[in-house]
């Protein structure tokens, strides 16, 4: 009887209490290390071509002038719609609504360019544009937002349906505007944003240039609005607990109003910077699932602006030069660039996990326990939740888990 | 002392993470047929030690013996096949279950095994044929004749068994299914045995109330019966006092000492001197997390107790001052609240709450308490009656803080100001800039106290009139604090409005955060530190210091020393008292009844979301203020039986 449970449990999961930066980030960086080594070997299965994998993957991104610019545009309309979630998620409204508020505000852009073409100065048609698409972005962003403050629905069904509204309102535009009925609205002429030029970096003129610029504009204001401004810290006071919010006089529904009406504006404006900027005209898959790509994008980046500089152009990095692998190694189709960014997400958000908790195993010698130091025996002690994981924090992970998935699929 | 040992532990250690060591080499032994206590401050390891016994953790080193014989508890059941049964703090009951249903729960029914169902019955009926064959034998070889009636109903009978076996056996998995189906097929034949349990050692229920229906104490007793019914012979209870009425209470401890006497070994943790010295056999201190001593109850006192649980000396008296000139600052007449359910969680609450006065709430817990709070407070809507504020003004100057230019003019008007000389104020053609001037160099003060209404204000008007509310500790980080900030941005949550400038100002927070954690000794590596990161009791020290801070009229305490150490507890009591000193109307929610009548200059008793009576805290004794507590719902409960 005393043989059948002798032995004890072989390690346990404890969560971290404190974590330096430095561990985080070295943490996080062998995660991206080994992502990388088994990317580049399950890719040599394919191509039996072991360095092939690093080769097209930078050239994917880096290998000329125009794919240079092609990141730098995917990058900026990704962060900004990143940019966008990044309020609303800082205070718990999970808006999953950013595809179909940028699209909106495509489409709008899409409106001014197709029915007010050439009858009034380009400048004026672009501020028409630019209020028409952040207006439209705003009220994608409202309605959700009002209906969680008066009624509090679900604003995460309620965000992704509007999703759809958008897209189909997109196609009602096209199918009314293009007589052809081909369903495809062509390239339009007029309401460019203009293109700079910069002697010796872009000489003659870059179309992706400013929308660069005001991209990284962007990023510093969101991140001293969400860091130093009155209105960041209501956000963080209502995504850390509307109780204390109400406690302290906080009116939550005017915040959650007032941010979703960020939120939504900025989507509106990544819209028509994708418009104006890049495509010039609008079907309903132009944002492409960037929307979606975003939530991955603001998480990883744990809400923090310049963090997402990083993540963001991980995403994008990730993306080009799978497809440029796939393109080289002509291995069967775009699914194996899909496989390649899977794999490198499930290192990276798998990762975090080792950041949260920390696996204790089985103590071999007794000379080890006895030398952890008494510093704060009280903290937790009685708390049988030190040992397992909180809900919230595996519900994040799992919201990741869901990004990520939509990533691969 | 005799008494053969039950449990001994020996050397256990047991740490969470790297740092936090919960126990530390602790050694101890626990008899047959006593009562040990488990004393110790919040955090200092007791309930740990003792999940370790139930099975729920496992100790990094050390060993437990049962009965002399090594002993390894990996989960709750190894803790029940060595017959330790815990009761814990928070109850594991099945809401719509009976509390026999409850009790059972979990036990499974002897296993239906349709193979050896099989075999019995082979072996029964090939048994019962053998026996009529041999029978049909006899009968032949005795001469009988074929055929005959005789000889018929033998071979009738052989068939009969041969059919009876074939159906029976075919039909052995249609059993096993209906002996599934048969729903509550064993809270039927345990019922009798429940019974007995409740009978041996005295305890008041009724097997067949579903739990939903029952009381805390009546929820405890189904716990205590369920380690009972499995068989335990130590039981370790968690608190169990904390929830209780001192007449519940006293009942507890007549069915603990039934037990006793029936040979089980009980454990009760608690951090309450009183109860130790009234239950207990022996005492076994702990001090973060190390096993000080373990004392006969007979041979220690109160005092010794606390030194070793504080390791120093404590002084335990709350000085308690009469009021001075206490006036009215709060009326509630007729308050009603309404509960997330639409239940009426404050029914029809009326009293006043007096400047300069510790007003107690007493009430078992989830009574209408927090409702009351939240109702005075803005956060809940007061669905009925008022709540009048005597703001205390008189002779002193408006401000701009809670009044504009147009009212003060409006008010000038209708004649509640007057100067300092003592002349009323007009302030008809007076220019605007005059007016502010006037203000701002505090020349217009207040004939009588301003009186306010403050039953359509939002939270932050409320506030801003002086009234503040400190809450819960286990809520503190729900309302009040936010756990992930530091200590600094809590402070701001108060201030950070303050000024035109679009950023939040942190100089004067920070300050207020390094006064607040020096003043009141906060525990913290520094200003910046999450508050979820800090012990209880230094969340409740920063969370009251910040209300405390902005010089409140009305300061609302809520269980502020729930899960707090002796010292911190009595730093708190102290400043409620300081703050009743400055005149300021002290609201104090407490559960422990021996520091409600000490701290207190009236008590009111909530009992089902109404009065149950408001009683002079200096004369009044524990037995009646517990008897306030429960005899109202009684009494409106059977007031709703006869009117249904």
């Amino acid at each position: 009887m005393r043989k059948e449970f002798k032995h004890e449990p072989l390690f346990h999961i404890s969560k971290r209490m404190d974590i330096s930066t430095a561990q985080k980030w070295i943490i996080r960086l062998s995660a991206g290390i080994l992502a990388v080594l088994v990317c580049s070997l399950i890719a040599t299965i394919f191509t039996h071509n072991f360095g092939g994998f690093f080769k097209s993957m930078g050239s994917g991104t880096f290998g000329t002038a125009i794919r240079r610019w092609n990141l730098l545009e995917k990058l900026a309309i990704l962060l900004c719609i990143a940019l966008a979630l990044t309020p609303a998620f800082k205070m718990r409204f999970w808006n999953i609504g950013a595809e179909g508020q940028t699209l909106i505000g495509c489409l709008v852009s899409a409106i001014c360019m197709f029915y007010i073409r050439g009858s009034i100065a380009n400048p004026l048609l672009l501020l028409i544009s630019f209020v028409g698409s952040v207006g439209a972005g705003m009220l994608w962003g409202f309605i959700p937002a009002f209906f969680k403050a008066k009624w509090n629905t679900n604003e995460t069904l309620f965000t992704l349906m509007m999703n759809y509204v958008a897209m189909y309102l997109v196609t009602f535009f096209i199918s009314f505007a293009v007589r052809s009925g081909s369903g495809v609205l062509g390239y339009q002429p007029f309401g460019h944003l203009p293109l700079l030029q910069i002697p010796g970096l872009a000489p003659t003129g870059q179309k992706f240039l400013l929308t660069v610029i005001l991209v990284a504009v962007l990023v510093v204001l969101m991140y001293v609005y969400l860091r130093f401004s009155k209105h960041g810290y209501e956000i963080s006071v209502v995504g850390e607990s509307v109780n204390t919010a109400r406690y302290i006089g906080i009116n939550v529904r005017k915040v959650i109003i007032r941010t979703m009406l960020l939120s939504g504006a900025i989507c509106g404006f990544a819209g028509w910077l994708l418009v104006t900027g890049a495509r010039f005209t609008v079907n309903k898959d132009l944002v492409g699932g960037d929307g979606f790509t975003a939530i991955l994008v603001a998480w990883l980046a744990h809400f923090n602006p310049l963090g997402m500089l990083l993540t963001a152009f991980l995403v994008v990095f990730l993306k080009q030069g799978a497809s440029q692998l796939v393109t080289d190694f002509k291995i069967g189709k775009d699914y194996f660039g899909d496989v390649i960014t899977g794999i490198f997400f499930f290192f990276i958000i798998g990762c975090e996990f080792f950041i949260n908790y920390r696996i204790n195993f089985k103590k071999r010698t007794v000379k080890a326990a006895a030398s952890s130091d008494t510093e704060n025996p009280s903290e937790g002690a009685d708390e049988p939740s030190a040992e397992a994981p909180t809900l919230p924090e595996a519900e994040a992970a799992s919201e990741e888990a869901v990004a990520a998935n939509r990533e691969v699929e | 002392m005799d008494k053969p040992i039950a449990i001994e532990l020996k050397h256990i250690t047991k740490t969470f993470g790297a740092k936090v060591v919960a126990n530390k080499d602790v050694t101890m032994d626990l008899r047959k047929g006593e009562i040990l206590s488990i004393l110790g401050e919040n955090g200092s390891g007791k309930t740990t030690l003792m999940n370790m016994l139930a099975g729920i953790y496992y100790p990094d080193e050390g060993k437990i013996f049962v009965n002399g014989e090594e002993a390894t508890i990996k989960n709750p059941k190894d803790a029940f096949r060595y017959k330790i049964g815990m009761i814990h703090q928070h109850f594991k009951l099945v809401d719509v279950f009976t509390a026999a249903d409850n009790v059972i729960l979990g036990e499974k029914m002897p296993e239906y095994s349709v193979r050896k169902e099989y075999s019995r019955l082979q072996k029964k009926y090939s048994e019962q044929f053998r026996e009529i064959r041999s029978q049909e034998k006899d009968y032949i070889e005795k001469g009988g004749k074929r055929f005959s009636k005789e000889h018929d109903d033998l071979i009738r009978k052989e068939a009969r068994i041969v059919t009876r076996a074939a159906i029976h056996m075919g039909s052995l998995g249609w059993i096993k299914l209906w002996k599934h189906a048969k729903f509550n097929h064993l809270s039927r034949y345990r019922v009798q045995t429940l019974q007995k349990i409740v009978d041996t050692y005295g305890f008041e229920l009724d097997l067949s109330k579903k739990i939903y229906e029952m009381s805390v104490s009546e929820k405890q007793t189904v716990e205590i019966i369920k380690v009972l019914y499995r068989g335990a012979d130590v039981l370790i209870l968690d608190e169990p006092t904390a929830v209780l009425t001192p007449q519940e209470i006293k009942k507890l401890f007549d069915v603990l000492r039934k037990m006793r006497e029936n040979g089980k070994s009980i454990v009760i943790i608690t951090h309450k001197l009183n109860e130790v010295m009234e239950i207990s056999d022996r005492v076994a201190v702990l001090r973060k997390g190390e096993h000080i001593a373990t004392v006969l109850t007979s041979e220690t006192n109160e005092k010794q107790l606390t030194e070793m649980m504080v390791g120093k000396k404590v002084d335990l008296n709350i000085d308690r001052k009469d009021p001075v000139d206490p006036k009215p600052r709060l009326f509630i007449s007729h308050m009603t609240v309404l509960n997330k359910d639409g239940r009426r969680a404050v029914d029809d609450v009326s009293f006043t709450i007096n400047g300069g006065e510790i007003l107690g709430i007493a009430g078992i817990s989830g009574n209408g308490q927090k409702e009351l709070l939240e109702g005075i407070a803005g956060l809940q809507k007061v669905q009925n009656g008022e709540v009048i504020f005597h703001n205390p003004k008189k002779d002193k100057p408006v401000t701009f803080y809670h009044k504009s230019l147009k009212k003060i003019k409006a008010m000038a008007e209708e004649g509640f100001f007057h100067y300092p000389n003592g002349e009323k104020v007009d302030l008809k053609g007076k220019k605007k800039k005059e007016i502010v001037r006037l203000v701002n160099e505090e020349q217009i003060l207040f004939y009588e106290d301003e009186i306010i209404n403050l039953k359509h204000k939002s939270p932050r008007e409320i506030q801003q009139l002086g009234i503040k509310l400190s809450f819960v500790p286990e809520d503190r980080l729900n309302m009040g604090l936010v756990g992930n900030m530091s200590i600094v941005d809590n402070m701001a949550l108060r201030s950070y409005r303050k000024g035109r400038s679009i950023f939040v100002n942190k100089k004067k927070p920070k300050s207020l955060a390094d006064k607040v954690i020096q003043e009141l000794e906060v525990v913290t590596p520094s200003d910046m530190t999450p508050v979820r990161r800090l012990s209880g009791g230094n969340v409740q020290k920063v969370l009251v210091g910040r209300e405390i801070s902005s010089s409140p009229k009305v300061l609302m305490a809520a269980y502020p020393v729930r899960g707090l150490d002796i010292n911190s507890s009595y730093l708190i009591y102290n400043l409620l008292n300081r703050q009743k000193e400055k005149n300021v109307a002290v609201v104090f929610v407490g559960e422990d009844l021996d520091v409600l009548l000490a701290l207190s200059d009236r008590i009111l008793v909530l009992s089902g979301g109404k009065v149950a009576g408001i009683v002079d805290a200096r004369s009044v004794t524990k037995e009646e203020v517990g008897l306030m507590m429960t005899k109202k719902q009684e009494e409106t409960e059977k007031e709703e039986t006869e009117n249904a």
